[in-house]
Formats: structure tokens, C-alpha cells, sequence
């Protein structure tokens, strides 16, 4: 056996595990112990190799608490958005810097610890449901380690105003960490809210983030789920968002993609019931050497559901980035449609895509487009703008911004949008003279 | 203001214009007229300083200044301003911002204060009304969805608010339909004086009609080969190109 797996299985063995949920946890352990990492043999990780995850000894156990200061916290919140807000330091929840009290009814947010104590009967009911642990030894590692996360449960009929801000918040501490936080979202019938996932390292930080959130939609639940993975630029980040969709049910999925040294985000949709509608939106953004690998996959279960994809990637230094996005329309899902658009621009000869849209179709009437484009900015827009007296620089810039934008400005909710396009500024070259062309 | 000697100009191994001399002094407004593939268009885009056309010899002065050597934007910042034949659609970039930042380089160039959000819409306004300017397509991306008519209007608006002392108007009539082109010349008309140069590259007379030029010129095959006053230009609409084209050969 492979000396880090073993670490983890000490790890394992070191932490308490006598409740309700044990055996779940063990049989996971157990799994992940019997695949290992994947290897890049196998199709679903053909461009993303995860060996320096997995030569790294990480420690599971995050012991000492590290301090973060409110003015830390408060650089990193959303400045004028009014949100319920969960705050996790290095995996660990944090109280202090969560602000969950004054609730609404209909409404539970609370570390996935407390829930597992209080809510036993819904956990029982939900997690480990949607992301199956024999998917991928990701997920099954996740499982293995369930203690620290979110629980979202909102009551059928609730509308939840309040935007629900989960903040994984990542620091140097002693030696490397590995986190697995696992968020369970359980949205009853016609309820609604707002949930985004931030994952946020501070300084260049060393750790490994490998989350898991399962969210499932019951007839008529509209959820709009927004995942920042803003982490640090030594960090391995592996993500996993498993969905699954009731009848008339839609998801919104934004997944923005900034930081990160080895980055897979993983999102698999499942339209199981007539009317379900799946948007599905995602913007990476990479520089030096980053690696960063989208995978989707959308089942079409049922008759006449609805997908809408659309990834845009902006890639420049020695960066790497991959798109992987599966529609699958299963035998008898007739009257669905399904789209699925990847546009990526090159800003240097040296960054590297690999894109592959996959339709897989199994029944007749139905309306499906898929296509991927590659390509450098636009020499005629470029001298056009140099032809106004704009300065080749910002014009490049420009241009970029306007490009990654396309999918921002879709974003319905403002201070999301505001917050998002300023990120995407941030990672500019020119982001001062963008700021100023912008904000006039 | 702008002296052409010998130009010579390649696209890959093309040659296209083969020693173009042209002299435009201040004040004049001078047409360049020509069949198609006589090298009208690459002129005007070697002025502005595109890529891909590769300057073999001759030279270009402007305003003391060795307009080759300069990137396209400093082209624009000292006063050039070329009036695309097919304006290009820029998705995400306000067509607003973009004449707001172009304004105030210009302006940063020349040393003077850049003008704020209010200053520049006073501006703007005046200007609008002379091409009959739609408010609405002031706050779009930048030509994206205009008609061809309205691109073109867009461009000649640009021209007025940034003022250059030379422009360079490439087959802006093409295209548009009899009062599109009134309402264009008389855009360009309103920017007439003493100080200001233009160069209309044209296919065909009608825009002439509107426009009076100075000095008319006929292109063909890389080189002026004929020059008149606006008479020229009459010439040619009754007797095509050709019979220019055998008195030169």
C-alpha cells in the first residue's frame, strides 16, 4: 500500500468516530483504501494527474485553531450583500466568525457536526445519496472524513431572501492540511434561496481542499448555487457538486474558478423528474502554471427537462485547463433540449486547452447543440480599439474582460455580479485602467 | 500635413501599392477614387497602421513625424482617425466608455485636463445630434447589432467628438441608402475647416455629390495616375475607369 494512503488511514484512526454515522464513515475509508488515487489511465482523468496530491502528506487532523482577525474575515466578505454566513478556518467551523443567529423559520444552516447530532432522521434520509462514494475515491475520502460542513435544510414553501454565504477560509498552519468539508443541501417543495460556496486562501497557503456538496431539489425548489474558488495558488483544491432535481425544479450553477495550483471541479447534474431545468455556468480564469479541470456531466432522465451549459475559459501563461462536459439523454427522456457551449481564449502560446463536449443520446425527439471554441483575441477588434487611442495594453485587457464578462453579466443578482466582476478585473493585467473604463 | 512619397506596400508576397506619392495641406479635403483591388483600401489602413501590410519603401510624413514608425494608437493620439469600411462589433465593450477613454487619451496626449463624466456628456450631446445619433445606441457594446447604416453613423460620430486634425474615411458610403448618406455628409461637412485634413477613399462619385472635394485622384494598380479638381470626378462617372487606365498605360 502507498505509504500517503496510509497516512490517511492513520489520520482516520486517530480521529473519534463512535456515532450514528461510523460504519458510513469506515466503509468509505475502506474504499478509498482499495482505489487509491485515480491514475490518469482512466478516461474520466485522462488530462488532470493528481500525483502531486498524492505525494503530499497531508494531515487530516486540524488540530490547532489558527486565529484569523475579523478585518481578515471582513476583507474577503461580500461588502454590501446582507447574507446568512457560515465560516469555516482551516476546515474547522468557527463560530465567532459566523453569523447564524436570528434565523428565519423554515430555515437550518448549522455545521454538519450539530447536524449530525440534531438532524438525524434528514441526514440519514439525504447524505451520501446524491455523491456516490464508488464514483470516485475523492468522494469516498470526503465521506471518510464527514465532521465539519454545511447543512442546509429549507422548508417547503420558504423563500429564504438572505443569500446563504458558506466561507471555507484556508491560512498557513503547521504543516500541510487536507480538508473535506461535505455540504448537504435539502431544498423542499417551492422553496427558494441563494447559497454560494467560497473557498478562500489566504497568504500562499499549503493545503488540499476536497469538498463534496450534495444538494437535492423537491417538485418546484429553485435554488441558484454559486461556487468562488478563490484558493491560494499552492494549494490542490477537488471539488464534487452532485445534484439531484424533482419535478419543475431548477438549478442555477455558477462555478467560478480563479485560484488554485491543481484544480477539478466536478458538478453532475441529475434531471430526474418531467420539467427539471439545469443552467449550468462556469468562468476559469488561469496564469503560471495552473492546472485546472471542469468536468459535467447532466443526465436527461425524464421527458421534456431542460439543460443550459455554458463554460468560458481564460488561459494565459503556462497554464493548463480542461473542459469535460457529458449530456447523457436517456432512453425515453423524450421532448427534453439540451445545450452546451465552451469558449476558451489563449492569451499565451505557452497555456494549453483540452475541450470535449460529449453527447450521449438514447431517445429521438429531442433538441440538442453542443460545440467548443479556441482561440486568441480578436486582431480586428484589437486595432480598432488601438485606432480610438486606446493603448495596446488595455486594449488586450479589454477585450479579455469583455470576453470573461459574457457570462458574468447573465448573473441576475447584482451584488454577486458587482462582486464577481471585480474579481475578474483583479485578475487582469491592467486592472486599475479596466476599473477605471468600467466603473465610469 | 501629410506627404506620401514612392510608397511601396505588401500583404505576404503581394504587392499592392506600388510608389503612391500624396501631398494633403491643411484645410483640403482630398478623394481618392479608384476601381476595386487598386490598393484604396490598404492605403488607408497603412495610414492607420494595421498589421499584416509590410511597408517596403517610401516614406509618410505627418506633421513632422514619420508616421510608420508610430503604433496605431499614437497614430490617434496625434490627431488620425480612421473611419473603418466595416466597422467591427466589439460584444462587452460600451460603445460610450470606449469614446469617453478615447477622448481623454487624446486629451492626456495633448496635455490638457481629461474631462469627467459630466463634461464628456455635454460633449456628446451636441455631437449626437449632428448624425442623428439614437440615444440607445450610445449604451450598447460598441456596433454590436447596429444595421449597416447606423455603424457607419457611429464612426462619423466618433470623428466628430475626437476631432482629428486628419481623417481618413474608407468607403463610408458603401452601403448606405440615400438619406443615410445625406445625414453622413453632412456629418463630415460640419468637421470642414481650416485646419482639418480628410481623405474620402471612394469607389463611386455619389458621396462627391455631397462632399466637394478639393483635389480628386485616381488610383490604379498602386499608384495615383491621374489628379484633377472636382471635375475629375464627373469625368469618371461617365467614362468608368477604364478609359483612364489606357491613357495611363
Amino acid at each position: 500500500m502507498n505509504d500517503n494512503i496510509q497516512n490517511y488511514v492513520s489520520d482516520f484512526e486517530r480521529l473519534k468516530n463512535d456515532d450514528w454515522f461510523a460504519e458510513s464513515r469506515y466503509t468509505a475509508l475502506k474504499l478509498f483504501k482499495e482505489s487509491g488515487f485515480p491514475n490518469s489511465k482512466l478516461e474520466n482523468w485522462k488530462y488532470t494527474d493528481v500525483r502531486p496530491i498524492k505525494r503530499k502528506s497531508f494531515s487530516n487532523v486540524s488540530e490547532v485553531t489558527v486565529s484569523v482577525s475579523a478585518e481578515e474575515v471582513n476583507a474577503i466578505r461580500f461588502d454590501d450583500l446582507d447574507c446568512i454566513e457560515i465560516v469555516f478556518i482551516n476546515g474547522m467551523f468557527s463560530k465567532e466568525h459566523s453569523s447564524l443567529s436570528a434565523l428565519d423559520k423554515g430555515i437550518v444552516v448549522e455545521n454538519m457536526l450539530d447536524a449530525l447530532a440534531n438532524d438525524k432522521d434528514l441526514l440519514t434520509k439525504h447524505l451520501t445519496k446524491y455523491a456516490n462514494d464508488n464514483v470516485s475515491p475523492f468522494i469516498a475520502l470526503n465521506t471518510a472524513f464527514i465532521k465539519n460542513g454545511t447543512f442546509i435544510n429549507v422548508a417547503p414553501n420558504t423563500l429564504i431572501e438572505k443569500p446563504i454565504n458558506i466561507l471555507y477560509l484556508s491560512k498557513e498552519s503547521n504543516g500541510a492540511l487536507a480538508i473535506h468539508p461535505r455540504n448537504l443541501i435539502v431544498m423542499g417543495e417551492n422553496s427558494e434561496a441563494t447559497i454560494i460556496e467560497s473557498y478562500i486562501g489566504l497568504d500562499n497557503a499549503n493545503y488540499f481542499t476536497n469538498s463534496v456538496t450534495e444538494v437535492t431539489l423537491s417538485p418546484s425548489a429553485n435554488l441558484k448555487h454559486y461556487k468562488i474558488q478563490q484558493e491560494s495558488l499552492n494549494a490542490y483544491h477537488i471539488g464534487n457538486l452532485n445534484v439531484m432535481q424533482g419535478k419543475d425544479s431548477k438549478l442555477e450553477s455558477h462555478s467560478i474558478s480563479l485560484g488554485g495550483a491543481l484544480v477539478r471541479n466536478d458538478i453532475h447534474g441529475q434531471l430526474a423528474a418531467e420539467g427539471a431545468e439545469i443552467i449550468m455556468n462556469g468562468l476559469y480564469m488561469t496564469g503560471n502554471k495552473q492546472h485546472v479541470d471542469n468536468h459535467t456531466r447532466i443526465d436527461h432522465l425524464k421527458p421534456r427537462t431542460l439543460s443550459t451549459e455554458n463554460y468560458r475559459g481564460v488561459l494565459n501563461g503556462k497554464s493548463r485547463a480542461v473542459f469535460n462536459g457529458k449530456v447523457i439523454v436517456h432512453k425515453d427522456a423524450q421532448k427534453i433540449e439540451a445545450h452546451q457551449h465552451n469558449a476558451n481564449l489563449l492569451l499565451s502560446d505557452d497555456a494549453e486547452i483540452d475541450t470535449k463536449p460529449e453527447l450521449e443520446i438514447y431517445a429521438d425527439d429531442v433538441k440538442c447543440t453542443h460545440g467548443a471554441t479556441v482561440g486568441q483575441l480578436d486582431q480586428n477588434m484589437l486595432f480598432y480599439l488601438r485606432s480610438r487611442a486606446i493603448d495596446e495594453e488595455t486594449a488586450r485587457s479589454l477585450l479579455t474582460y469583455a470576453f470573461a464578462d459574457e457570462l458574468i453579466s447573465n448573473i441576475s443578482f447584482a451584488p454577486i455580479r458587482n462582486r464577481l466582476e471585480r474579481l475578474v478585473i483583479g485578475q487582469l493585467p491592467d486592472a486599475a485602467l479596466i476599473r477605471e473604463f468600467t466603473n465610469e | 500635413m501629410l506627404n506620401i512619397q514612392n510608397l511601396h506596400a505588401k500583404i505576404g508576397n503581394k504587392e499592392i501599392l506600388k510608389g503612391l506619392n500624396l501631398n494633403v495641406n491643411a484645410g483640403e479635403v482630398h478623394a481618392i477614387m479608384g476601381p476595386n483591388g487598386s490598393g484604396k483600401s490598404t492605403l488607408a489602413n497603412v495610414l492607420a497602421g494595421r498589421n499584416g501590410y509590410d511597408v517596403t519603401k517610401g516614406i509618410v510624413e505627418y506633421e513632422d513625424k514619420n508616421l510608420l514608425e508610430l503604433a496605431p494608437e499614437e497614430r490617434a493620439w496625434a490627431g488620425l482617425f480612421l473611419a473603418f469600411q466595416y466597422p467591427v462589433e466589439i460584444p462587452g465593450v460600451n460603445n460610450v466608455y470606449l469614446l469617453k477613454a478615447a477622448v481623454n487619451a487624446v486629451r492626456k496626449y495633448r496635455g490638457e485636463t481629461e474631462l469627467d463624466a459630466v463634461e464628456f456628456l455635454g460633449l456628446i450631446k451636441e455631437k449626437m445630434k449632428i448624425v442623428k445619433m439614437k440615444d440607445d445606441l450610445l449604451n450598447r457594446s460598441v456596433n454590436e447589432g447596429f444595421s449597416g447604416g447606423e455603424k457607419k453613423r457611429n464612426e462619423i460620430f466618433q470623428m466628430s467628438v475626437l476631432e482629428p486634425k486628419l481623417a481618413i474615411l474608407d468607403e463610408t458610403d458603401s452601403g448606405l441608402d440615400i438619406d443615410a448618406l445625406k445625414i453622413v455628409s453632412e456629418g463630415v461637412n460640419s468637421l470642414r475647416n481650416e485646419e482639418r485634413s480628410i481623405i474620402l477613399v471612394t469607389h463611386y462619385q455619389r458621396l462627391l455629390d455631397y462632399i466637394k472635394p478639393d483635389h480628386v485622384h485616381v488610383l490604379s494598380n498602386g499608384k495615383i495616375i491621374k489628379s484633377g479638381g472636382p471635375e475629375l470626378a464627373l469625368e469618371l462617372e461617365e467614362k468608368g475607369y477604364d478609359w483612364i487606365k489606357e491613357k495611363a498605360a
